[in-house]
C-alpha cells in the first residue's frame, strides 16, 4: 500500500473537503454569509494537516514509509557533507571491524560447540588430582594411562558409549627429511561417541581397535584434499607412520577437526597401533604402560543421566580402577596419592582446548581494548554529530514550530546515525573476516600451527548487529535528544549569534573529549606496556648465543638398533656432521632450547632429604662450545666419561645455588637422584659449572639445569637432536648436513629448525599483543586528536565575535592563544587524570601477560601521559593559531 | 441551544448505528444523521470523525467505496460489514450496561 501514499492523502483530502463544503452550505442555509460559513466550517476541522497525518499513522504500514523517508533524509544530509560521512564511516568500520575480528576469535576458541551430533550430551572424564605423582606425560591432554582406561571402560555405567583419544606427531617419510603429520590416536568407539559419519570409505570402529591390530587409518578431509587431490583411489593405499605401513580405510567429513579447539589433524590412527609404531616404548604393551599418561576420555551420557550422576558413578568405581593399575615404580607415599585420585565428568560441548586456557586472558583483554577503541570512536562521532546538530538548530526549531512531533524529529536525526552505523557495521564485518584470518595466521608458527574454524556463525553476526545498534545509540542519541528538546523559540532567537552563551551548550562536548583523552591514555599505556614487555623478552639475556645455530632433530627408529649400539651410532653421525664444510662446532643433546619438550628429575641433596626438581638434558662433549654457554668452573665432558667410569654431571649456576653447599667449591660436590624403591641411587659428581641459559620458556627466569653425558646413558633413545654452529647460511648448511646424515644411513629421518626462529616463535603471543595493542593505541590517539581538533575549531568558530571584541579591546595574540590553550589544557588534564586512574586499575588484568615490568610501571605511564599531552596540544595548535590571526574587524562583523 | 460533544467511546457506537439504519452514508451524512436524530444535542467533531472512520476501516467494521452524491459530487460511502454489525450489538449492550450503572449511581439517595 506504500506506493499509494499520495493517493491516500488525496482521497482523504477530497473526503474532508466535501464535508467542509456541505457544512458551509448548511450554515448558509441557516443565514450566514458564504464567507463566514466557509471559515466556520474550516475552524471546525482544525489542523487538517495533522488530521491527515494522524489518519495515515493509523495504517500500520506507516512506520515503513516514515522509515524509508528517514533513510532518504539521512542519505541526503550525509551526501551534503561527504567529508564527515567518509570519516565517520572509516572510524566505525575500523572500530566495529576490530571488535568483530577479536570476537570471532573468542567465539571460535571459547564459545563454539563441537561440530558433532548433540554435543550437549557429551562429557569429558577427568581424573581429579590434588597432587601430581611422577609419570611419563605425553601429549597436551595426558589424563589417563592405557590400563586405567581399560578399567574404566569395563566398570563405567554412566555412558552409552565412551572413547579415548590422544594427539601426536608422526613421520610420514621413509628416510631423509621428515614429513611430520598431526595424528589423533582414537579408540574404537571414538567416532561412534561423537556421531561422526565417514565422508568416504569407513571410519575406525571397535573392530579396528583390537590388541595386535593391523590398524587402518582415516584421513582428515583437508589432508585427503592436500595429499591425494581428493581422489577416491586414496582408499586402500598405504601411509607410513614412523616407518610402519598402514592401509587407508576412510576419510572424515570436511567440518570435523577433532575434539580439540585450535588443533587439526591429518590422520586418525587406532590406539592399538601404538604397539606397532612405538614397539618397545609402546604405551600399551610395555611394562611401563601404567606409568605412561597419554589418553583423554570423552563419552556420551546415557539418556537421562546428568553430569552429577555420572560423576557419582565414576567416583564409586575410582578406588577399584586405581587399585588395579598402581604403577610398579611408585613407593608407598606415591601409592597413597595415586589412590586418592577421583574420576569426574565435565561438560564437553566446547571440546578440549589448551589454546583456550593459554590465550583466554589475552583474548578477553583484547576484546576489552577493542571495545574501548569503539567507545572512543563513538565519542568522536557523537561530538561531530553534536556540532552538526547545533548548526542545524534553527532548521529543527522551524520544523518544531510548524508542528513536527518531537519523537518524529528524534527518529529522523537518529536515522542518520543508524545509516552510518549499519554501513560501518557492514564494512566492519567485511574487514573482520580478513582481520581474523590474519590474526590466526599471526599466531600460527610452522611448529605449532593454530587451526580455527573462522566461519561467521549467528553469534558473530549477532555481535556485529548488536554493535551497530549500540553505536547508533551511543553516538546518535545524545545529539538527537538534545536537538529535539530545545525550546524552538529560544533557538530561533539565538540562531547564528553565538557570543559567549555557547559555554553551557558545549558542556557535553567537553565531557566527551575528556572521556576520549582518558580512554586513549588507557590504550596508549597498554600499547606501551606490551611493546616494552616484548622488547624485554627480545633483549633478555639468554645465556647462550642464538645466532648461527641450526638444530637438526633426528630419528632412527627404522634402523632397529639395539640399545647398546645407539650411542656409538649417534657419535658417528656427529663426526660426519662436524666434517661438513662450514660447521664450526656441533654437539648432540636430547633437546634444543625452547623446543617445547622438557624433562625433569628429583634431586636429593647431601642428606638425601632436602631437594627438589631440576630440569635436565643429556649432551655430548662440545655442547657448551656450540651453544656458547660460558664455562665458569671445572671441565667439559670428555671421551673418558664413559659407561664404565664414575658418573659425572655439569650443572648451571641456579642449580649450584639451589642444591649445592655454598661453603665448598661446587666442582667435586656430589648428590643423588631420587629413584623408585628397589632401584639403585648412584652418586653423581659435579665436574663443571656453566652459566645459566634459557630452558623451555622465554618468559621464565633461569631454572636449575643438570647436564648428563650422553655416554653414560643406560637407555639411549632412538631420537637425538644435533646443534650445529656454522659460519655459513642455515639453508646451505642444512643441505650439507642432510647429505652427511643420509650418507651415513639413508633410513635416518631428519628435521631442521633455526634456533633463532624457534626462540622467536615462542614469543608469538607477546608479538600479537604488542602489535594489536599498538594498533589500538595508535587508533585511539588519532581519534582523540581528531576529537580535540574538531571541538576546538568549532568553539573558536563559535566565539569569533568574542575574540574579535577582545582583540579590538587590545588583547594580544599570545593572550588569545593562551585563552584557547587554557581551555583545552584543562580538558586534557582532566582526561589524563581519569585515564591514569583507569590505566592503573585496568592494568592488573594484563599483569600476567607482561615480562620484566609491572602493570603499574610508572615510567610507561609517564611516557604515555607525555605522548598523549604532546599529541593533544599539537592537535589544537592549528585552531589556536587561527584564532590569534583573526582580523578583529572581520571577526566583529562575522555572523 | 446548548450543544454537547459526543461522550468519549460512544462515537463508534453512533457511527455503527447510523450505518445500520441507513445502509450507505458518506462522512458528512453520518455527522448530519447523528446531529439530527439527537436534535442537534450531539455534535460530531470532524477532527474525531475521520480518524474514527479510518480506525473502523482498519478493524474491518466498515467498508468504503467511492460514489456520487445527489449534488453530483464524488464522495466516499461507508457501509457496515458483518463484523461491524456484530460490533454494533456489542457496543449497544456495553453502552446500556454503563448507562444503567450510571443511572443507578445517580438515583441512589
Amino acid at each position: 500500500m506504500l506506493w499509494r501514499g499520495s493517493r491516500f492523502d488525496a482521497d482523504l483530502e477530497q473526503e474532508m473537503r466535501l464535508h467542509q463544503e456541505l457544512r458551509a452550505q448548511e450554515q448558509v442555509e441557516r443565514g450566514l454569509s458564504p464567507e463566514e460559513a466557509h471559515y466556520a466550517a474550516e475552524r471546525r476541522f482544525g489542523n487538517r494537516l495533522v488530521l491527515r497525518e494522524e489518519s495515515r499513522d493509523m495504517w500500520n504500514w506507516n512506520w515503513l514509509e516514515t522509515f524509508l523517508q528517514d533513510i532518504r533524509y539521512g542519505l541526503r544530509t550525509l551526501a551534503k557533507s561527504p567529508g564527515f560521512a567518509v570519516v565517520a564511516l572509516l572510524t566505525l568500520a575500523l572500530g566495529i571491524g576490530a571488535n568483530a575480528a577479536i570476537f570471532q576469535l573468542v567465539d571460535a576458541v571459547r564459545l563454539r560447540t563441537l561440530p558433532v551430533k548433540d554435543p550437549q550430551s557429551l562429557a569429558i572424564v577427568h581424573l581429579k588430582r590434588d597432587f601430581w605423582v611422577s609419570g611419563n606425560f605425553n601429549g597436551p591432554y595426558a589424563e589417563l594411562t592405557y590400563p586405567l582406561w581399560q578399567q574404566i571402560r569395563q566398570q563405567q555405567q554412566a555412558f552409552s558409549s565412551i572413547a579415548v583419544w590422544s594427539s601426536d606427531q608422526t613421520n610420514l617419510a621413509t628416510g631423509g627429511e621428515m614429513d611430520i603429520a598431526h595424528d589423533i590416536w582414537v579408540s574404537g568407539d571414538f567416532f561412534t561417541v561423537l556421531g561422526v559419519q565417514p565422508f568416504l570409505g569407513r571410519l575406525i570402529s571397535l573392530g579396528d581397535d583390537q590388541p595386535g591390530c593391523a590398524g587402518g587409518v582415516d584421513l582428515s578431509y583437508a589432508f585427503w584434499q592436500r595429499r591425494y587431490g581428493g581422489a577416491a583411489s586414496a582408499i586402500g593405499q598405504t601411509v607410513t607412520l614412523d616407518g610402519h605401513p598402514f592401509p587407508i580405510v576412510g576419510v572424515t567429513p570436511p567440518g570435523f577437526y577433532g575434539v580439540s579447539v585450535g588443533d587439526r589433524f591429518d590422520l586418525a590412527v587406532p590406539v592399538c597401533a601404538d604397539a606397532t609404531v612405538y614397539g618397545e616404548y609402546s604405551r600399551i604393551t610395555s611394562p611401563d604402560a601404567r606409568h605412561d599418561w597419554w589418553l583423554a576420555m570423552i563419552g556420551r551420557l546415557n539418556p537421562g543421566w546428568s553430569l552429577d550422576r555420572a560423576t557419582a558413578q565414576l567416583a564409586a568405581i575410582s578406588p577399584g580402577a586405581l587399585q588395579a593399575t598402581i604403577p610398579p615404580q611408585y613407593d608407598a607415599d606415591h601409592v597413597k596419592h595415586y589412590l586418592s585420585y577421583k574420576l569426574e565428568a565435565l561438560p564437553a560441548a566446547n571440546g578440549f582446548s589448551n589454546l583456550r586456557q593459554s590465550s583466554s586472558t589475552s583474548l578477553w583483554l583484547l576484546l576489552g581494548l577493542s571495545g574501548l577503541v569503539l567507545l572512543i570512536a563513538c565519542a568522536n562521532l557523537a561530538n561531530l554529530m553534536l556540532a552538526r546538530a547545533s548548526t542545524r538548530g534553527p532548521e529543527i526549531a522551524v520544523r518544531l514550530a510548524l508542528g513536527a512531533s518531537r519523537g518524529r524529529l528524534i527518529r529522523q536525526l537518529l536515522s542518520e546515525s543508524a545509516l552510518l552505523a549499519v554501513a560501518g557495521a557492514l564494512c566492519g564485518g567485511i574487514l573482520a573476516a580478513t582481520l581474523s584470518r590474519s590474526l590466526v595466521a599471526f599466531i600460527s608458527t610452522p611448529n605449532s600451527s593454530v587451526f580455527l574454524d573462522m566461519h561467521a556463525d549467528w553469534r558473530v553476526l549477532g555481535f556485529v548487529a548488536g554493535l551497530a545498534i549500540l553505536t547508533t545509540l551511543l553516538f546518535g542519541l545524545a545529539p538527537a535528544l538534545r536537538s529535539g528538546s530545545a525550546p524552538p523559540g529560544s533557538v530561533l532567537k539565538t540562531a547564528g549569534r553565538g557570543m559567549t552563551s555557547g559555554r553551557e551548550r558545549f558542556r557535553l562536548q567537553r565531557i566527551l573529549v575528556a572521556a576520549q583523552v582518558a580512554l586513549s591514555l588507557v590504550l596508549l599505556a597498554g600499547a606501551l606496556l606490551f611493546a616494552r614487555s616484548l622488547l624485554n623478552l627480545m633483549t633478555r639475556p639468554l645465556g647462550l648465543q642464538q645466532d648461527g645455530v641450526l638444530v637438526a632433530n633426528v630419528a632412527f627408529q627404522r634402523l632397529n638398533l639395539p640399545e647398546a649400539r645407539r650411542s656409538s651410532f649417534v657419535a658417528e653421525l656427529l663426526d660426519s656432521i662436524r666434517a661438513v664444510p662450514g660447521v664450526a662446532a656441533a654437539a648432540a643433546s636430547n633437546r634444543s632450547p625452547v623446543n617445547g619438550n622438557s624433562s625433569n628429575t628429583e634431586i636429593l641433596a647431601e642428606n638425601d632429604i632436602t631437594g627438589g626438581q631440576s630440569w635436565e638434558d643429556r649432551v655430548s662433549p662440545g655442547y657448551f662450545q656450540t651453544t656458547e654457554i660460558p664455562f665458569l668452573a671445572g671441565r667439559d665432558f670428555s671421551p673418558n666419561d664413559s659407561a664404565d667410569s664414575p658418573k659425572v654431571v655439569i650443572v648451571n649456576l641456579v642449580f649450584v645455588k639451589k642444591f649445592l653447599s655454598p661453603s665448598k667449591n661446587p666442582v667435586g660436590q656430589q648428590f643423588r637422584l631420587d629413584a623408585p624403591p628397589g632401584m639403585p641411587k648412584p652418586y653423581y659428581s659435579v665436574v663443571g659449572v656453566v652459566g645459566d641459559s634459557v630452558y623451555n620458556d622465554m618468559h621464565e627466569q633461569f631454572v636449575p639445569i643438570v647436564y648428563f653425558p650422553r655416554a653414560q646413558d643406560e637407555h639411549p633413545n632412538i631420537y637425538v637432536t644435533f646443534l650445529i654452529r656454522s659460519r655459513v647460511s642455515s639453508a646451505s648448511l642444512a643441505n650439507g648436513v642432510k647429505h652427511a646424515i643420509t650418507g651415513a644411513n639413508p633410513e635416518v629421518d631428519v628435521q631442521f629448525v633455526v634456533l633463532r626462529t624457534q626462540l622467536r616463535d615462542s614469543l608469538v603471543q607477546d608479538e600479537l599483543m604488542a602489535t594489536l595493542c599498538g594498533f589500538f593505541g595508535g587508533l585511539a590517539v588519532l581519534l582523540a586528536a581528531l576529537g580535540l581538533y574538531g571541538v576546538i575549531s568549532y568553539t573558536v568558530a563559535q566565539r569569533t565575535n568574542e575574540i574579535g571584541i577582545r582583540m579590538a579591546l587590545g588583547a594580544q595574540r599570545s593572550g588569545i592563544v593562551g585563552l584557547v590553550l587554557r581551555e583545552v589544557a584543562v580538558l586534557i588534564g582532566i582526561g589524563i587524570a581519569i585515564g591514569a586512574g583507569l590505566a592503573l586499575g585496568g592494568g592488573r588484568a594484563a599483569s600476567s601477560l607482561l615480562y620484566g615490568l609491572k602493570a603499574n610501571d610508572p615510567l610507561t605511564l609517564a611516557l604515555a601521559v607525555m605522548l598523549l599531552a604532546a599529541i593533544g596540544l599539537a592537535a589544537i595548535f592549528v585552531p589556536a593559531r587561527r584564532a590569534s590571526r583573526l582580523d578583529p574587524m572581520v571577526a566583529l562583523r562575522y555572523e | 441551544m446548548h450543544r454537547n460533544e459526543i461522550p468519549p467511546g460512544t462515537l463508534y457506537l453512533l457511527i455503527l448505528k447510523a450505518l445500520a439504519r441507513s445502509g450507505e452514508l458518506h462522512g458528512f451524512e453520518i455527522a448530519r444523521w447523528i446531529e439530527q436524530v439527537s436534535d442537534d444535542v450531539l455534535q460530531v467533531e470532524e477532527g474525531s470523525l475521520y480518524p474514527a472512520l479510518q480506525r473502523m476501516l482498519i478493524r474491518g467494521w466498515v467498508k468504503a467505496k467511492w460514489g456520487v452524491t445527489a449534488g453530483n459530487r464524488r464522495a466516499r460511502y461507508y457501509r457496515l460489514t458483518t463484523l461491524g454489525r456484530e460490533q454494533l450489538e456489542v457496543e449497544v449492550s456495553e453502552f446500556n450496561r454503563v448507562v444503567a450503572a450510571i443511572t443507578r449511581a445517580i438515583q441512589t439517595a
